[in-house]
Protein backbone atom coordinates (compact mmCIF):
# COMPACT_ATOMS: atom_id res chain seq x y z
CA UNK A 1 0.00 0.00 0.00
CA UNK A 2 1.57 3.35 -1.19
CA UNK A 3 1.07 6.24 1.47
CA UNK A 4 2.14 9.90 1.74
CA UNK A 5 1.81 12.20 4.80
CA UNK A 6 -0.75 14.43 5.52
CA UNK A 7 1.83 17.62 5.21
CA UNK A 8 2.52 16.59 1.66
CA UNK A 9 -1.03 16.48 0.82
CA UNK A 10 -3.00 19.44 3.11
CA UNK A 11 -2.35 22.87 1.89
CA UNK A 12 -2.85 24.54 5.65
CA UNK A 13 -2.66 22.37 8.85
CA UNK A 14 -3.16 24.50 11.89
CA UNK A 15 -4.50 24.69 15.40
CA UNK A 16 -5.63 27.79 17.10
CA UNK A 17 -8.00 28.27 20.71
CA UNK A 18 -11.87 27.93 20.09
CA UNK A 19 -12.42 30.25 23.40
CA UNK A 20 -10.70 29.58 26.59
CA UNK A 21 -11.57 25.88 27.01
CA UNK A 22 -10.73 24.54 23.69
CA UNK A 23 -8.31 23.89 20.93
CA UNK A 24 -9.41 23.67 17.22
CA UNK A 25 -7.53 21.93 14.33
CA UNK A 26 -7.66 22.52 10.56
CA UNK A 27 -6.66 20.57 7.93
CA UNK A 28 -7.16 22.03 4.58
CA UNK A 29 -6.60 20.94 1.08
CA UNK A 30 -5.87 22.73 -2.42
CA UNK A 31 -8.97 20.88 -4.25
CA UNK A 32 -11.91 18.23 -4.24
CA UNK A 33 -9.56 15.63 -5.41
CA UNK A 34 -7.18 15.30 -2.20
CA UNK A 35 -10.00 16.17 -0.19
CA UNK A 36 -11.84 13.59 -0.95
CA UNK A 37 -8.89 11.02 -0.77
CA UNK A 38 -7.98 11.63 2.53
CA UNK A 39 -12.05 11.79 3.66
CA UNK A 40 -12.20 8.72 2.15
CA UNK A 41 -8.78 7.34 3.91
CA UNK A 42 -10.62 7.22 6.52
CA UNK A 43 -7.00 8.04 8.21
CA UNK A 44 -7.99 11.10 9.87
CA UNK A 45 -10.37 10.04 12.37
CA UNK A 46 -11.55 10.79 15.96
CA UNK A 47 -9.43 7.74 16.40
CA UNK A 48 -6.54 8.99 14.91
CA UNK A 49 -6.89 12.24 17.25
CA UNK A 50 -7.17 9.81 20.42
CA UNK A 51 -4.23 8.15 19.37
CA UNK A 52 -2.18 11.19 18.30
CA UNK A 53 -2.70 12.90 21.24
CA UNK A 54 -3.27 10.65 23.92
CA UNK A 55 -6.69 11.86 25.01
CA UNK A 56 -9.82 10.53 25.87
CA UNK A 57 -12.60 10.26 23.30
CA UNK A 58 -14.84 12.52 25.53
CA UNK A 59 -12.30 15.21 25.14
CA UNK A 60 -12.38 15.14 21.32
CA UNK A 61 -15.60 17.49 21.51
CA UNK A 62 -15.93 17.95 17.59
CA UNK A 63 -14.87 16.46 14.33
CA UNK A 64 -16.29 17.88 11.31
CA UNK A 65 -15.61 17.40 7.51
CA UNK A 66 -16.34 20.43 6.26
CA UNK A 67 -16.80 20.27 2.55
CA UNK A 68 -16.98 24.24 1.53
CA UNK A 69 -13.49 24.97 3.05
CA UNK A 70 -12.09 21.34 1.81
CA UNK A 71 -11.06 21.15 5.40
CA UNK A 72 -11.29 18.02 8.00
CA UNK A 73 -11.92 20.28 11.61
CA UNK A 74 -12.05 18.70 14.98
CA UNK A 75 -11.26 19.75 18.66
CA UNK A 76 -9.83 19.23 21.89
CA UNK A 77 -10.49 20.52 25.10
CA UNK A 78 -7.76 21.47 26.80
CA UNK A 79 -6.25 20.27 29.98
CA UNK A 80 -6.75 23.47 31.94
CA UNK A 81 -8.36 27.02 30.78
CA UNK A 82 -5.55 29.23 28.77
CA UNK A 83 -3.12 30.98 29.88
CA UNK A 84 -3.58 29.28 33.94
CA UNK A 85 -0.02 29.02 35.44
CA UNK A 86 1.88 25.80 34.09
CA UNK A 87 0.60 26.97 30.34
CA UNK A 88 2.16 25.97 27.19
CA UNK A 89 1.06 27.50 24.39
CA UNK A 90 -1.31 30.04 25.47
CA UNK A 91 -2.73 30.67 21.69
CA UNK A 92 -2.76 26.90 21.71
CA UNK A 93 -0.78 27.83 17.88
CA UNK A 94 1.73 25.19 17.57
CA UNK A 95 -0.43 21.37 18.92
CA UNK A 96 -0.64 20.49 15.50
CA UNK A 97 2.77 18.90 14.64
CA UNK A 98 1.70 15.51 15.43
CA UNK A 99 -0.66 15.79 12.44
CA UNK A 100 2.30 16.19 9.65
CA UNK A 101 3.44 12.51 10.02
CA UNK A 102 -0.05 10.61 9.01
CA UNK A 103 0.30 8.20 6.53
CA UNK A 104 -2.58 8.42 4.15
CA UNK A 105 -3.36 5.46 1.97
CA UNK A 106 -3.07 6.81 -2.09
CA UNK A 107 -5.12 3.65 -2.94
CA UNK B 1 -31.55 63.15 20.94
CA UNK B 2 -33.24 60.66 18.75
CA UNK B 3 -32.24 59.33 15.03
CA UNK B 4 -35.53 57.56 13.24
CA UNK B 5 -34.85 54.47 11.18
CA UNK B 6 -35.42 55.11 7.87
CA UNK B 7 -37.19 52.71 4.99
CA UNK B 8 -34.37 49.72 4.64
CA UNK B 9 -31.88 50.83 1.42
CA UNK B 10 -31.53 48.48 -1.01
CA UNK B 11 -27.67 47.69 0.60
CA UNK B 12 -25.14 48.46 3.07
CA UNK B 13 -21.49 48.17 3.11
CA UNK B 14 -18.94 47.86 6.00
CA UNK B 15 -15.28 48.91 6.52
CA UNK B 16 -13.04 46.27 8.31
CA UNK B 17 -9.95 48.10 8.49
CA UNK B 18 -8.69 45.45 11.71
CA UNK B 19 -9.33 42.23 13.52
CA UNK B 20 -8.01 43.37 16.58
CA UNK B 21 -7.31 46.99 16.85
CA UNK B 22 -4.55 48.37 18.58
CA UNK B 23 -2.49 44.94 18.49
CA UNK B 24 -0.66 45.87 15.66
CA UNK B 25 -1.19 48.93 13.33
CA UNK B 26 -3.97 49.35 11.18
CA UNK B 27 -2.22 49.71 6.63
CA UNK B 28 -2.93 52.61 5.86
CA UNK B 29 -3.12 51.66 2.34
CA UNK B 30 -5.65 49.36 2.02
CA UNK B 31 -8.05 51.69 4.51
CA UNK B 32 -7.68 54.15 2.64
CA UNK B 33 -8.78 52.44 -0.48
CA UNK B 34 -11.69 51.27 1.93
CA UNK B 35 -12.73 54.47 2.92
CA UNK B 36 -12.51 56.01 -1.12
CA UNK B 37 -15.73 53.07 -1.90
CA UNK B 38 -17.65 55.27 0.72
CA UNK B 39 -18.51 52.49 3.23
CA UNK B 40 -21.72 52.91 5.60
CA UNK B 41 -20.24 52.04 8.25
CA UNK B 42 -16.55 51.71 9.82
CA UNK B 43 -16.40 49.06 12.18
CA UNK B 44 -13.88 47.14 14.57
CA UNK B 45 -13.02 44.68 17.25
CA UNK B 46 -10.75 45.67 19.83
CA UNK B 47 -10.70 42.20 22.05
CA UNK B 48 -9.60 38.64 22.38
CA UNK B 49 -9.39 36.14 25.08
CA UNK B 50 -6.70 34.85 23.53
CA UNK B 51 -4.37 37.01 25.04
CA UNK B 52 -4.39 35.15 28.56
CA UNK B 53 -6.67 35.65 31.33
CA UNK B 54 -3.80 37.99 33.04
CA UNK B 55 -5.31 41.57 31.42
CA UNK B 56 -8.99 40.91 32.52
CA UNK B 57 -8.02 39.91 36.13
CA UNK B 58 -5.99 42.87 36.41
CA UNK B 59 -7.57 45.11 34.23
CA UNK B 60 -4.46 45.92 31.87
CA UNK B 61 -4.38 45.98 28.60
CA UNK B 62 -1.94 44.45 26.23
CA UNK B 63 -1.77 46.57 23.20
CA UNK B 64 0.39 49.75 23.28
CA UNK B 65 -1.34 52.69 23.78
CA UNK B 66 0.31 54.51 20.92
CA UNK B 67 -1.20 51.80 18.40
CA UNK B 68 -4.39 51.96 19.93
CA UNK B 69 -4.24 55.82 19.76
CA UNK B 70 -3.49 55.46 15.72
CA UNK B 71 -6.58 53.30 14.95
CA UNK B 72 -8.94 54.75 16.78
CA UNK B 73 -7.86 58.36 15.18
CA UNK B 74 -7.47 56.95 11.64
CA UNK B 75 -10.86 55.05 11.99
CA UNK B 76 -13.02 58.85 13.74
CA UNK B 77 -10.85 60.64 10.96
CA UNK B 78 -12.74 59.06 8.25
CA UNK B 79 -15.96 58.09 9.83
CA UNK B 80 -16.62 61.93 10.75
CA UNK B 81 -15.43 62.81 6.70
CA UNK B 82 -18.44 60.24 5.39
CA UNK B 83 -20.61 61.16 8.41
CA UNK B 84 -21.25 57.05 8.96
CA UNK B 85 -21.13 55.56 12.25
CA UNK B 86 -18.02 53.75 13.60
CA UNK B 87 -18.14 51.19 16.29
CA UNK B 88 -15.18 49.79 18.20
CA UNK B 89 -16.42 46.76 20.47
CA UNK B 90 -14.70 45.01 23.10
CA UNK B 91 -12.24 48.00 23.46
CA UNK B 92 -8.71 48.12 24.85
CA UNK B 93 -7.89 43.93 24.68
CA UNK B 94 -10.67 43.05 27.37
CA UNK B 95 -13.56 45.60 27.22
CA UNK B 96 -14.00 46.51 31.37
CA UNK B 97 -15.08 49.65 32.26
CA UNK B 98 -11.50 51.30 32.43
CA UNK B 99 -11.22 50.09 28.93
CA UNK B 100 -14.32 52.13 27.82
CA UNK B 101 -12.98 55.27 29.04
CA UNK B 102 -10.01 55.06 27.82
CA UNK B 103 -10.79 55.13 24.60
CA UNK B 104 -13.43 57.42 25.10
CA UNK B 105 -10.79 59.37 26.34
CA UNK B 106 -8.72 59.01 23.01
CA UNK B 107 -11.80 59.84 20.76
CA UNK B 108 -12.52 62.90 22.80
CA UNK B 109 -8.82 64.51 22.60
CA UNK B 110 -8.28 63.17 18.86
CA UNK B 111 -12.08 65.32 18.07
CA UNK B 112 -10.50 68.04 20.24
CA UNK B 113 -6.67 68.21 18.00
CA UNK B 114 -8.74 67.86 14.82
CA UNK B 115 -11.29 70.15 15.89
CA UNK B 116 -13.75 68.00 14.74
CA UNK B 117 -17.21 69.75 14.32
CA UNK B 118 -19.52 68.12 17.29
CA UNK B 119 -20.55 64.81 17.28
CA UNK B 120 -22.53 62.16 19.58
CA UNK B 121 -20.00 59.73 21.49
CA UNK B 122 -21.76 56.64 23.11
CA UNK B 123 -20.06 54.57 25.36
CA UNK B 124 -21.81 51.18 26.48
CA UNK B 125 -20.12 49.65 29.72
CA UNK B 126 -20.52 45.87 30.28
CA UNK B 127 -18.71 44.93 33.33
CA UNK B 128 -21.18 42.68 35.51
CA UNK B 129 -20.33 43.48 39.02
CA UNK B 130 -19.73 40.55 41.32
CA UNK B 131 -21.93 41.14 44.01
CA UNK B 132 -24.46 41.30 40.98
CA UNK B 133 -23.66 37.52 40.34
CA UNK B 134 -23.77 36.42 43.75
CA UNK B 135 -27.38 38.04 44.13
CA UNK B 136 -28.45 36.36 41.10
CA UNK B 137 -26.68 33.04 42.21
CA UNK B 138 -28.27 33.31 45.01
CA UNK B 139 -32.07 34.00 43.80
CA UNK B 140 -31.13 30.48 42.14
CA UNK B 141 -30.82 31.67 38.51
CA UNK B 142 -28.68 28.96 36.84
CA UNK B 143 -25.27 30.19 35.50
CA UNK B 144 -24.83 27.94 32.85
CA UNK B 145 -21.13 26.62 31.75
CA UNK B 146 -19.86 26.88 28.67
CA UNK B 147 -17.67 23.84 26.62
CA UNK B 148 -17.60 21.01 29.23
CA UNK B 149 -17.43 23.39 32.20
CA UNK B 150 -19.85 22.82 35.03
CA UNK B 151 -22.82 25.77 35.94
CA UNK B 152 -21.02 28.88 38.22
CA UNK B 153 -20.77 28.08 41.60
CA UNK B 154 -20.75 30.89 44.19
CA UNK B 155 -16.94 29.31 45.16
CA UNK B 156 -15.82 29.57 41.60
CA UNK B 157 -17.26 33.46 42.08
CA UNK B 158 -14.56 33.81 44.92
CA UNK B 159 -11.84 32.97 43.12
CA UNK B 160 -12.81 35.32 40.41
CA UNK B 161 -11.62 38.95 40.27
CA UNK B 162 -13.65 40.36 37.58
CA UNK B 163 -16.40 39.60 34.96
CA UNK B 164 -17.13 41.23 32.05
CA UNK B 165 -20.30 40.29 30.25
CA UNK B 166 -20.27 40.19 26.08
CA UNK B 167 -22.42 41.98 24.81
CA UNK B 168 -24.71 41.37 21.68
CA UNK B 169 -26.64 43.75 19.11
CA UNK B 170 -29.25 45.28 21.12
CA UNK B 171 -27.61 47.76 22.87
CA UNK B 172 -25.49 48.91 19.99
CA UNK B 173 -28.18 49.36 18.02
CA UNK B 174 -30.14 51.61 21.25
CA UNK B 175 -27.55 53.52 20.57
CA UNK B 176 -27.23 54.40 17.30
CA UNK B 177 -31.26 54.88 17.70
CA UNK B 178 -30.26 57.49 20.59
CA UNK B 179 -28.48 59.19 18.27
CA UNK B 180 -24.70 57.98 18.58
CA UNK B 181 -22.08 58.77 16.12
CA UNK B 182 -19.38 56.65 17.35
CA UNK B 183 -19.80 54.14 19.80
CA UNK B 184 -17.57 52.21 21.88
CA UNK B 185 -18.43 49.22 23.91
CA UNK B 186 -17.32 47.16 26.63
CA UNK B 187 -16.89 43.14 25.79
CA UNK B 188 -18.77 42.34 22.94
CA UNK B 189 -19.07 39.67 20.49
CA UNK B 190 -17.20 40.59 17.20
CA UNK B 191 -20.06 39.61 14.61
CA UNK B 192 -22.59 41.64 17.12
CA UNK B 193 -20.68 44.90 16.52
CA UNK B 194 -20.81 44.61 12.71
CA UNK B 195 -24.79 43.27 12.88
CA UNK B 196 -26.24 46.26 14.59
CA UNK B 197 -26.48 49.21 12.05
CA UNK B 198 -27.51 46.11 9.63
CA UNK B 199 -30.03 45.13 11.78
CA UNK B 200 -30.78 48.66 12.96
CA UNK B 201 -31.29 49.72 8.84
CA UNK B 202 -33.59 46.84 8.64
CA UNK B 203 -31.45 43.52 7.40
CA UNK B 204 -32.75 40.31 8.34
CA UNK B 205 -30.43 38.92 11.59
CA UNK B 206 -28.91 36.05 9.48
CA UNK B 207 -27.74 37.95 6.88
CA UNK B 208 -26.31 40.91 9.29
CA UNK B 209 -24.59 38.26 11.85
CA UNK B 210 -22.84 36.95 8.45
CA UNK B 211 -21.73 40.20 7.41
CA UNK B 212 -20.40 40.17 11.23
CA UNK B 213 -19.02 36.79 10.77
CA UNK B 214 -17.45 37.02 7.72
CA UNK B 215 -15.73 40.71 8.55
CA UNK B 216 -14.53 40.55 12.21
CA UNK B 217 -11.44 39.60 10.96
CA UNK B 218 -10.41 42.08 8.71
CA UNK B 219 -8.17 40.19 5.78
CA UNK B 220 -8.02 36.89 7.49
CA UNK B 221 -11.17 36.59 5.43
CA UNK B 222 -9.06 36.64 2.19
CA UNK B 223 -6.36 35.40 0.65
CA UNK B 224 -3.10 35.35 0.36
CA UNK B 225 -2.53 35.41 4.03
CA UNK B 226 -2.19 39.34 5.28
CA UNK B 227 -3.05 41.38 8.70
CA UNK B 228 -4.23 44.38 9.36
CA UNK B 229 -5.65 45.29 5.80
CA UNK B 230 -9.31 46.15 5.14
CA UNK B 231 -11.95 44.71 3.73
CA UNK B 232 -15.47 45.55 2.63
CA UNK B 233 -18.68 43.20 3.15
CA UNK B 234 -21.87 44.18 1.80
CA UNK B 235 -25.27 43.14 2.73
CA UNK B 236 -28.86 43.23 1.05
CA UNK B 237 -31.87 41.21 2.00
CA UNK B 238 -30.86 37.59 0.75
CA UNK B 239 -26.58 37.73 0.29
CA UNK B 240 -23.08 38.93 1.81
CA UNK B 241 -20.44 39.58 -0.33
CA UNK B 242 -17.24 40.64 0.38
CA UNK B 243 -13.99 41.83 -1.22
CA UNK B 244 -10.83 42.93 0.04
CA UNK B 245 -9.31 46.66 -0.18
CA UNK B 246 -5.56 45.17 -0.62
CA UNK B 247 -4.69 44.91 -4.12
CA UNK B 248 -2.87 41.34 -3.71
CA UNK B 249 -5.83 40.26 -2.04
CA UNK B 250 -8.75 38.12 -3.12
CA UNK B 251 -11.98 36.54 -1.25
CA UNK B 252 -12.77 33.09 -2.70
CA UNK B 253 -15.04 30.93 -2.20
CA UNK B 254 -11.94 28.79 -0.18
CA UNK B 255 -10.70 32.03 2.23
CA UNK B 256 -14.18 32.81 3.16
CA UNK B 257 -15.08 29.15 3.99
CA UNK B 258 -12.08 28.43 5.73
CA UNK B 259 -12.39 31.80 7.53
CA UNK B 260 -16.14 30.70 8.82
CA UNK B 261 -14.26 27.93 10.69
CA UNK B 262 -11.24 29.66 12.15
CA UNK B 263 -10.99 30.16 16.11
CA UNK B 264 -14.49 28.26 16.22
CA UNK B 265 -15.16 24.81 17.25
CA UNK B 266 -17.90 24.57 14.57
CA UNK B 267 -18.41 26.15 11.28
CA UNK B 268 -21.54 25.96 11.25
CA UNK B 269 -22.47 27.56 14.18
CA UNK B 270 -21.82 31.17 15.69
CA UNK B 271 -23.55 31.70 18.96
CA UNK B 272 -24.10 35.31 19.96
CA UNK B 273 -26.36 36.94 22.66
CA UNK B 274 -29.88 35.97 21.64
CA UNK B 275 -29.38 33.22 19.23
CA UNK B 276 -26.73 31.38 17.00
CA UNK B 277 -25.95 32.02 13.24
CA UNK B 278 -26.80 29.18 11.63
CA UNK B 279 -24.32 28.50 8.43
CA UNK B 280 -25.19 25.12 7.92
CA UNK B 281 -26.59 25.65 4.37
CA UNK B 282 -24.65 28.64 3.17
CA UNK B 283 -23.51 28.76 -0.15
CA UNK B 284 -20.62 30.34 -0.88
CA UNK B 285 -20.03 31.71 -5.12
CA UNK B 286 -17.32 33.47 -6.50
CA UNK B 287 -18.67 36.64 -7.47
CA UNK B 288 -16.17 38.05 -9.43
CA UNK B 289 -11.84 37.38 -9.30
CA UNK B 290 -11.91 39.17 -5.96
CA UNK B 291 -15.19 39.10 -4.21
CA UNK B 292 -16.92 36.26 -2.67
CA UNK B 293 -20.94 35.72 -2.09
CA UNK B 294 -22.83 33.95 0.37
CA UNK B 295 -26.27 33.25 0.65
CA UNK B 296 -27.84 30.51 2.52
CA UNK B 297 -27.03 31.57 6.44
CA UNK B 298 -29.93 31.79 8.95
CA UNK B 299 -30.68 32.83 12.70
CA UNK B 300 -31.82 30.50 15.10
CA UNK B 301 -33.17 32.95 18.10
CA UNK B 302 -32.90 31.38 21.55
CA UNK B 303 -36.67 31.31 23.71
CA UNK B 304 -34.43 32.58 26.78
CA UNK B 305 -31.84 36.00 25.53
CA UNK B 306 -28.57 34.37 27.74
CA UNK B 307 -25.27 36.12 27.40
CA UNK B 308 -21.61 35.10 27.66
CA UNK B 309 -19.66 35.69 30.79
CA UNK B 310 -16.32 35.93 31.09
CA UNK B 311 -14.03 36.45 34.10
CA UNK B 312 -10.68 35.83 35.61
CA UNK B 313 -9.35 35.15 39.03
CA UNK B 314 -6.07 35.67 40.35
CA UNK B 315 -3.92 32.32 41.53
CA UNK B 316 -0.81 33.89 42.74
CA UNK B 317 2.30 35.56 42.36
CA UNK B 318 5.04 34.18 39.62
CA UNK B 319 8.76 33.43 39.53
CA UNK B 320 10.29 31.83 36.74
CA UNK B 321 14.07 30.44 36.34
CA UNK B 322 15.84 28.79 33.34
CA UNK B 323 18.53 25.68 33.45
CA UNK B 324 19.81 24.22 30.52
CA UNK B 325 21.08 20.25 30.91
CA UNK B 326 23.43 18.80 28.24
CA UNK B 327 24.78 15.91 29.70
CA UNK B 328 23.28 12.83 27.67
CA UNK B 329 22.63 10.80 30.78
CA UNK B 330 20.92 13.42 32.91
CA UNK B 331 18.69 14.25 29.70
CA UNK B 332 17.89 10.05 29.34
CA UNK B 333 17.46 10.62 33.29
CA UNK B 334 15.61 13.82 33.72
CA UNK B 335 12.37 12.48 34.93
CA UNK B 336 14.28 11.36 37.65
CA UNK B 337 16.33 14.69 37.88
CA UNK B 338 13.03 16.52 37.79
CA UNK B 339 11.63 14.19 40.94
CA UNK B 340 14.02 14.74 43.39
CA UNK B 341 13.84 18.76 42.72
CA UNK B 342 10.09 18.34 43.47
CA UNK B 343 10.97 16.55 46.41
CA UNK B 344 12.97 19.06 48.09
CA UNK B 345 10.48 21.82 47.27
CA UNK B 346 8.00 18.95 48.99
CA UNK B 347 10.14 18.37 51.54
CA UNK B 348 10.00 22.43 52.66
CA UNK B 349 6.65 23.53 51.13
CA UNK B 350 4.62 20.32 51.45
CA UNK B 351 2.56 18.74 48.67
CA UNK B 352 1.81 21.61 46.02
CA UNK B 353 -2.19 22.85 45.82
CA UNK B 354 -3.39 25.83 47.45
CA UNK B 355 0.04 27.03 48.70
CA UNK B 356 2.00 26.73 45.58
CA UNK B 357 1.99 25.69 42.14
CA UNK B 358 5.44 24.39 40.46
CA UNK B 359 5.79 23.67 36.68
CA UNK B 360 8.42 22.65 34.73
CA UNK B 361 8.38 23.37 30.80
CA UNK B 362 10.88 21.12 28.99
CA UNK B 363 12.02 22.61 26.05
CA UNK B 364 13.42 20.03 23.74
CA UNK B 365 11.41 17.55 25.30
CA UNK B 366 7.74 18.32 25.81
CA UNK B 367 7.59 22.04 26.36
CA UNK B 368 5.13 23.17 24.02
CA UNK B 369 2.74 20.60 23.56
CA UNK B 370 3.02 18.66 27.38
CA UNK B 371 1.34 15.57 27.58
CA UNK B 372 -0.30 15.82 24.10
CA UNK B 373 3.78 15.14 22.73
CA UNK B 374 3.64 12.09 20.93
CA UNK B 375 7.55 12.45 21.05
CA UNK B 376 8.11 12.46 24.55
CA UNK B 377 10.76 9.97 24.31
CA UNK B 378 12.95 11.56 21.79
CA UNK B 379 14.64 14.59 23.65
CA UNK B 380 17.15 16.51 21.64
CA UNK B 381 20.68 16.73 22.54
CA UNK B 382 20.17 19.97 24.97
CA UNK B 383 17.72 20.86 26.52
CA UNK B 384 15.87 24.02 28.10
CA UNK B 385 13.73 24.14 31.30
CA UNK B 386 11.98 26.70 32.36
CA UNK B 387 10.96 26.69 36.30
CA UNK B 388 7.71 28.68 37.27
CA UNK B 389 6.58 28.71 40.30
CA UNK B 390 3.22 30.33 41.44
CA UNK B 391 2.31 31.21 44.73
CA UNK B 392 0.00 34.20 47.10
CA UNK B 393 3.53 36.02 48.13
CA UNK B 394 6.03 36.71 45.60
CA UNK B 395 8.85 36.12 48.30
CA UNK B 396 7.50 32.30 48.55
CA UNK B 397 7.45 32.29 44.71
CA UNK B 398 10.76 33.27 44.52
CA UNK B 399 12.09 31.34 47.36
CA UNK B 400 10.27 27.95 46.20
CA UNK B 401 11.77 28.65 42.08
CA UNK B 402 15.03 28.76 43.54
CA UNK B 403 15.16 25.58 45.28
CA UNK B 404 13.58 23.91 42.71
CA UNK B 405 16.04 25.07 40.47
CA UNK B 406 19.17 24.70 42.20
CA UNK B 407 18.15 21.21 43.00
CA UNK B 408 18.17 20.55 38.84
CA UNK B 409 21.64 21.42 39.67
CA UNK B 410 22.34 19.16 42.28
CA UNK B 411 19.94 16.44 41.42
CA UNK B 412 21.70 12.79 42.53
CA UNK B 413 21.99 10.33 39.44
CA UNK B 414 23.76 7.18 40.39
CA UNK B 415 26.12 7.39 37.38
CA UNK B 416 26.51 10.92 36.65
CA UNK B 417 30.20 11.71 35.29
CA UNK B 418 29.69 15.48 35.81
CA UNK B 419 30.01 15.33 39.74
CA UNK B 420 30.74 19.22 39.87
CA UNK B 421 26.68 20.03 39.07
CA UNK B 422 23.76 18.58 36.59
CA UNK B 423 22.45 21.83 34.91
CA UNK B 424 23.81 24.79 33.29
CA UNK B 425 22.21 27.82 34.75
CA UNK B 426 21.76 30.65 32.33
CA UNK B 427 22.18 32.92 35.25
CA UNK B 428 21.82 32.33 39.04
CA UNK B 429 18.53 34.24 39.18
CA UNK B 430 15.06 34.30 39.63
CA UNK B 431 12.92 36.33 37.28
CA UNK B 432 9.47 37.76 37.99
CA UNK B 433 6.51 37.22 36.16
CA UNK B 434 3.69 38.87 35.94
CA UNK B 435 0.75 37.43 38.06
CA UNK B 436 -0.83 33.97 37.33
CA UNK B 437 -4.56 34.20 36.51
CA UNK B 438 -7.05 31.65 35.61
CA UNK B 439 -10.10 32.05 33.12
CA UNK B 440 -12.61 31.07 35.95
CA UNK B 441 -15.90 32.03 34.14
CA UNK B 442 -16.58 30.58 30.51
CA UNK B 443 -20.92 30.70 31.64
CA UNK B 444 -23.84 31.92 29.99
CA UNK B 445 -26.52 34.35 32.23
CA UNK B 446 -30.33 34.67 31.23
CA UNK B 447 -31.46 37.85 30.78
CA UNK B 448 -34.86 39.31 31.17
CA UNK B 449 -33.99 42.37 29.17
CA UNK B 450 -30.96 42.65 26.67
CA UNK B 451 -29.77 45.95 27.89
CA UNK B 452 -30.26 44.39 31.40
CA UNK B 453 -26.01 44.40 32.24
CA UNK B 454 -25.48 47.32 30.01
CA UNK B 455 -24.78 51.20 30.90
CA UNK B 456 -25.03 53.86 27.81
CA UNK B 457 -24.04 56.71 28.35
CA UNK B 458 -23.87 59.66 25.50
CA UNK B 459 -21.84 62.79 24.92
CA UNK B 460 -21.16 65.50 22.72
CA UNK B 461 -17.48 65.50 21.88
CA UNK B 462 -15.75 68.16 19.25
CA UNK B 463 -17.15 71.08 18.42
Amino acid sequence: MTTRPLVELAKTIRSKNAGVDQITFDVIFRDMVTYELVKRSRALTVETVMRLYGVSRERVTAFVEFDPALAIKFTIRRDRPSGSPGERDVFGAQQYAPLFDLPIPLD
Amino acid sequence: MSRPRGPRPERMSILSPTGHLGFTPIERGSFDIGVSRRPDAIVADSGSCDIGPQPLGADEHCSPAQWQRHDLELMLLAARRLRVPMIVGSASDTGTDRCVSQYAEIIRDVARHHRLPAFTLATIRSEVRLDDLKRRLDAGVRVEGLDGRSDLTLETLARTDRVVAVMGAAPIIDALDRGADVVITGRSSDSAIFAAPAIRAGFPEAAAYYLGKVLECASFAAEPFMGKESIIGTVTAAEVTVAPMHPGQRCTVASVASHAMYERASPFFEKVAGGALDMTHCRYEQLDERTAKITGFAFRTDSVYRIKLEGAGKVGERALAIAGIRDPYTIRHLDAVIAWARAKVTERWGEPGARYQLHYHVYGRDGVMGAWEPRREHPAHELGIVVEAVAPRFEDAEVICTLGTRNLFYARLPEVKGTAGTAALMMDEVLRGKPGYEWTVNHVLPLADPLELTALELETAGG
